[in-house]
């Protein structure tokens, strides 16, 4: 059988078992009903996504579900997945009992896709028809053993159906037999009613028939469906499966629905569970179930409350030291170190050969396992940790041999990383720093706003081999492009990293590379930093390496320039075309107080449940949605465990009162002037405390959707309205617990601490907002939404952020933050408006109902000159200033 | 409507590598034609049409037979065993750009009938070479899995259902204007494509008789993939229901990039092969826009034909008849590519 997505998928005779993904299936996966459900189709294709990554050849579609409009459901999905390349590469299962839903998958897709199913269930016209459509949409079908008197449930009748199916296909459609599956019915066993005791040895049975009887066609089946009693108890389900798949594979099934995160290795389960099972699944014994029924009871939960095994203690130290850096096991490091250091001192060795020998070989152990995606980051960082102490405990004994020989350790090369001058955001910065120690590199890390010429003197006071750049907000990015200009000013050749959350590759080939003759290369998230390091120091690969980035930066280059982006309208359109409230019909509410208020000292407690932890595994690099992520078969155990570890970080920090929690808060009467937004001082509105220049949208819009501006959702001069504005943090104090872990070389507490700061910071605001709506303003006093509801933003009203798309110029916070006195919060920014402390949350209260986020997107010349006369800056400054706007 | 020749042709096949015209475009832009020559005489009804019609190639079957007439006998003179319809854009999808969608299936017709009338009066002069008409069906400028909105990848600006209705009608057109073949090409999204065999099937099955089709994808870069983003082998076993005698590609990267993908495509597809590319790549200083010389497509498409990836070879855009006379001297005494046929699997015990 010949299948394509993008790329093709043979299946043949001598192929392996081929896995379909069957977690894009809203009967079967309740995340993924509940993401179309909630119209979340973005979660929906990270599903499909983590499918394709999780090793799914095939990824299974249903939208059979009662709410739904199937078709419609089933159409969108398939026209997103097909503008996904990592998805879109594997062939679709088009899964439906109805087929107009079928129908319209078919429509959607360009490879060639399998139907599941059709069917002799509503007589034969009926099954030739579907089946001369599928032929002519071109996919190949699942011919359920289903006929006019019902799902075939013996050996005899399976193969009976499946003969006729066969015949008609072959013989009236002119159907490929090799594009035939025949889905003979997995049934659950071990139910407790007799007659289906023997369903399991049936559908084995059905298939040796089938691969034997009609020739080239294949067989598949739903296997959860077999263990379908013992839901609940996922250690037996899935040894089930995995016997079920053992017995049915030699028997000649092909493919399989299935979730391949939960399938087992026959050998390697447990002998007795193994046997009950198979005594189940081949039906060996009257008395199986019960048998099975009785184990299954011992067996159950004892994945999730694992009593801790020590069992790996009894193995050789170089075996211990493995193992308590792939599981991130510290208890131990410190008595196994010294053991492995004694040994080597006995035999006369140097301290260093135990970093050299069998800690490195534990790390090499979690490159590979991290590098195969077979490790994830959260892990990794605690691997780091276990290393860091191990290693702590030998340096005094280099420093003493050092001292006696003058000799220094070998590494792999010296890298300095730095947050750039003005940017205060070192999270990512730091988990590249752990990986590449990790790696065995040597890394100097000059923190964060870090002038360029700190950054050169120390690449050159240390003799780097590389200097890494990192930054998150925008402005950073002139920055980076500054470190690199003087970089070449000052005759470096070493090569230069760039990463961080607003960098790209595009930026990097365009924006950062020109300006520096050496390599410079975008690293896009941690677990890359090892190989282009080792790439860029490595004498045989540096050269080749180097021109092939050049190369894909030239052309990235070429592309940037050819590339015409967005159609714009003049300002003056943009402006006709404005979003306009009816003012008339519209009393804006009064807020309770006008002026500022400071908040001190908050309780952590009640914003502690504001918390969107979606963010907090983007910040570990675990990707998906939250809280589906922690049922996914590749990234769940990390992203479960990582959170279990955050919130175990965040009751500390709560009940230790680690952290401190301060703002300020306060509304003014205001008007729209044009496109900016006019702070008054005070009800005489003659006296403007803050001008708000905002910035309107000017690429084409579809007809009827105005060109949008914060400034349209405030009233004009006339009509009385207000805006209110804050700053807040939960970063207060972080900096002396920052400092306890890095002493005791936690850096893997040190990053969480930060995560969970940023995500209380940003509950803060949370929190904040909806006091404000309830009480401060006041205008939805009945306002009563569970957090879910807040983390949808399903409520009135906005809380624009500077430096965030709907306004894009970060400059603002400087007279933002005067304006609120947040200095008397302990708040400040720096000269390239970042938020000091680092987890802080700051932007402006809009009320009216029909305020919205928007992106504000590329815009003109005009209006950079507007902007420039507005705000009373040259068009040099604002251009600067508006960089990422202009393209 | 012709009777089906497949037989005839995989005899032919079988024997001797087929040699396809041309490009059609290229011709027609050297006359240098004027827009009340598109236009044609009143009785065409198109002098007070609101739209310019200058550019819109096919709309000349109508206006200018003449003109198509002898770029065809150009090709069939320089030794072209197949020629195409001047249709490449005659779906009412295309032509609704110039606001003659109502008229796709008389464009289409029309130019199925002047190409036949030529291939006929070849056939007459020398009957031991018998000369071939395949009706064109081009990618339509609106692809069924590409959005054309980037804040939202799931919005498409054509349906399947569209495009099978289109197709069914031109093609419905060049069956009853007397097409040998259909020749479903410049195939970048393969769901486009699919679209089209879906309504050629619906025709063949309205007809109760059906004529060979050949199916041509384009890759359009160097990353060695369609438009749409398939792979050459994806893009065969997307079509490959259809059961055409020939497929192929042609278009965008001219012979000399296109080899690797052909080779692959000649590797897994069990029917006859086709490779028809432009004159290299393009480029606007040049008189035809296109830089290669007859001799140079020649020496490519020779190369092809040596390592026996091809069965019918021509030319695309920027070709022109002294191409195609130098492609057939160059693989006039080449075999053809021999078909693996994988027969068993489709035509079960």
């Amino acid at each position: 059988m010949r299948l394509s997505g993008l790329e093709p998928l043979n299946i043949g005779d001598d192929s392996l078992f081929v896995n379909v993904g069957e977690r894009t299936n809203v009967t079967g996966s309740r995340a993924f009903a509940r993401l179309i459900l909630a119209d979340d189709y973005a979660g929906a294709v990270e599903i499909a996504r983590q499918q394709v990554a999780a090793g799914a050849q095939i990824i299974d579609v249903n939208m059979d579900e009662a709410m739904l409009d199937s078709k419609a459901a089933m159409t969108r999905f398939l026209n997103l997945v097909a503008g996904e390349p990592d998805i879109a590469r594997v062939p679709v299962m088009i899964d439906s009992s109805k087929w107009e839903v079928i129908e319209a998958g078919l429509k959607c897709v360009q490879g060639k896709p399998i139907v599941n199913s059709i069917s002799l269930k509503e007589g034969e016209a009926e099954f030739l028809r579907q089946a001369t459509l599928v032929r002519r949409y071109g996919a190949a079908a699942v011919v359920m053993a289903f006929d006019e008197r019902g799902q075939a449930d013996s050996y005899e009748r399976r193969a009976e159906v499946c003969r006729r199916a066969y015949d008609l296909l072959v013989q009236r459609v002119g159907f490929p037999a090799e594009d035939i599956v025949f889905d003979p019915n997995v049934f659950a066993i071990a139910t407790g009613i007799e007659e289906h005791a023997n369903y399991a040895v049936d559908f084995i049975r059905a298939t040796r028939w089938i691969r034997e009887h009609l020739p080239h066609a294949l067989v598949s089946g739903g296997i959860s469906n077999v263990s379908f009693s013992f839901r609940g108890n996922e250690p037996v389900r899935e040894a089930i499966h995995t016997v079920f798949l053992f017995h049915a594979i030699r028997a000649g099934l092909s493919m399989g629905i299935v979730n391949a995160g939960q399938l087992g290795v026959y050998d390697e389960l447990d002998p007795e569970l193994r046997e009950r099972v198979e005594d189940v699944v081949l039906n060996r014994r009257p008395d199986a179930t019960e048998r099975l029924v009785s184990f299954a009871e011992t067996v159950k939960g004892k994945a999730k409350d694992a009593i801790e095994d020590l069992a790996w203690r009894e193995g050789p130290v170089g075996a211990r030291l493995t193992h308590a850096l792939v599981k991130g096991v510290a208890t131990f490091i410190v008595e196994d170190t010294e053991e492995a250091r004694a040994a080597v001192a006995a035999r006369g060795g140097r301290p260093i050969e135990v970093i050299e020998g069998p800690l490195m070989d534990g790390m090499n152990v979690v490159g590979d396992l991290f590098g195969a995606g077979k490790m994830f980051l959260p892990q990794v960082v605690k691997s780091a940790r276990v290393m860091k102490q191990a290693v702590a405990h030998l340096v005094p004994y280099i420093e003493e041999e050092k001292r006696a020989s003058g000799e220094a350790a070998r590494s792999k090369g010296k890298l300095v990383l730095a947050t750039v001058k003005g940017d205060v955001h070192d999270i990512g910065k730091n988990i590249v720093g752990v990986v590449l120690q990790c790696n065995n590199y040597d890394v100097v890390d000059l923190g964060v706003m870090v002038p360029a010429q700190k950054i050169l003197a120390a690449a050159r006071e240390s003799n780097a081999d590389a200097i890494g750049l990192s930054g998150l907000i925008t402005p950073s990015l002139e920055e980076m492009a500054h470190v690199a200009a003087e970089m070449q000013r000052e005759g470096f050749t070493v090569p230069l990293l760039i990463g961080g959350a607003t960098t790209s590759r595009v930026h990097t080939a365009v924006k950062i590379a020109p300006h520096y003759a050496g390599p410079v290369v975008y690293v896009p998230d941690a677990s890359r930093a090892v190989g282009v390091a080792t790439s860029l120091l490595s004498d045989e690969q540096r050269a080749p390496y180097v021109a092939e980035i050049a190369a894909d930066y030239e052309r990235i280059r070429k592309q940037h320039l050819s590339k015409k982006g967005p159609t714009l309208v003049p300002l003056a359109f943009a402006r006709a075309n404005a979003f306009h409230a009816d003012w008339s019909a519209y009393a804006p509410p009064a807020p309770t107080f006008v002026g500022r208020r400071t908040l001190a000292n908050v309780d952590l407690a009640p914003i502690a449940e504001c918390i969107d932890w979606g963010p907090f595994f983007q910040a570990w690099e675990l990707s998906g949605p939250y809280p589906a992520i922690l049922d996914d078969p590749v990234v769940g155990e990390a992203a479960r465990s990582v959170l279990a570890e955050g919130r175990a970080m965040l009751k500390r920090v709560i009940d230790g009162r680690w952290l401190t929690a301060n703002g300020a808060v306060g509304f003014w009467p205001a008007n729209a002037v044009g496109d900016d937004i006019v702070l008054w001082t005070d009800e005489s509105r003659a006296t403007p405390a803050l001008a708000w220049r905002n910035l309107r949208q000017q690429a084409e819009r579809p007809p009827g959707k105005p060109h949008q501006c914060l400034a349209d959702f405030v009233a004009p001069v006339g009509t009385p309205d207000y805006v209110g504005a804050f700053a807040v943090t939960a970063g207060i104090g972080i900096e002396r617990k920052l400092a306890e872990f890095t002493q005791a070389h936690d850096d893997y507490s040190a990053l969480m601490l930060k995560t969970i700061a940023d995500r209380l910071a940003e509950a803060f605001a949370e929190w904040l907002h909806r006091r404000v709506r309830v009480e401060l303003w006041g205008y939805a006093p009945g306002e009563a939404l569970p957090n879910d509801a807040l983390i949808r933003e399903a409520y009135r009203g906005i809380r624009p952020a500077p430096g965030y798309p709907a306004c894009p110029d970060h400059a603002v916070k400087a007279p933002l933050f005067a304006l609120l006195d947040a200095r008397s919060a302990g708040m400040s920014v720096t000269e390239s408006y970042a938020m000091w402390p680092a987890a802080s949350v700051s932007g402006f209260y809009l009320a009216h109902p029909d305020a919205r986020y928007f992106a504000v997107g590329r815009i003109g010349g005009d209006q950079l000159e507007d902007f420039a006369r507005r705000e009373g800056i040259s068009p040099d400054a604002a251009r600067r200033r508006l960089a990422p706007n202009l393209g | 409507m012709q009777p089906d020749r497949t037989a005839e042709l995989s005899a032919l096949l079988d024997r001797r590598i087929l040699i396809l015209d041309g490009a059609m475009g290229t011709m027609i832009q050297q006359r240098r034609l004027s827009e009340s020559d598109f236009r044609g005489a009143p009785a065409c009804g198109l002098a007070g049409h609101a739209h310019d019609l200058k550019g819109d190639n096919d709309l000349l079957s109508i206006t200018q037979p003449d003109v198509v007439r002898a770029i065809h006998d150009a090709y069939f003179e320089a030794g072209a065993d197949i020629v195409e319809t001047n249709t490449f854009s005659a779906t009412s999808i295309a032509q609704a750009d110039y606001g003659l969608a109502a008229r796709a299936h008389e464009l289409n017709r029309a130019a199925a009938a002047v190409a036949r009338e030529s291939a006929d009066r070849w056939t007459a002069r020398t009957p031991d070479r018998p000369r071939f008409v395949a009706g064109a069906l081009g990618p339509t400028n609106r692809t069924a899995s590409i959005s054309p909105d980037v804040h939202d990848p799931a919005a498409r600006n054509v349906t399947f259902d569209e495009l099978a209705v289109a197709y069914h009608d031109a093609a419905q057109g060049l069956v009853e204007g007397g097409v040998d073949l259909l020749l479903v090409e410049t195939v970048i999204d393969t769901l486009n494509a699919k679209a089209a065999l879906f309504g050629i099937a619906t025709l063949f099955d309205e007809l109760g008789a059906r004529l060979p089709l050949i199916v041509s994808g384009t890759i359009t870069d160097a990353s060695g993939r369609t438009l749409s983003g398939q792979t050459p082998e994806a893009f065969w076993n997307s079509v490959m229901h259809a059961e055409p005698l020939s497929v192929g590609l042609n278009c965008a990267l001219g012979a000399a990039l296109m080899r690797p993908y052909l080779e692959e495509l000649a590797h897994v597809a069990d029917t006859y092969v086709s490779c028809y590319p432009n004159a290299g790549l393009p480029n606007p200083m040049s008189e035809t826009g296109y830089d290669e010389t007859p001799a140079e497509t020649a020496r490519l498409i020779a190369d092809f034909a040596g390592s026996g990836f091809v069965n019918l070879v021509g030319g695309c855009c920027g070709t022109t008849p002294a191409h195609v006379r130098a492609i057939a001297e160059a693989v006039a005494s080449i075999a053809p590519r021999k078909v693996a046929r994988r027969a068993a699997l489709r035509a079960a015990a």
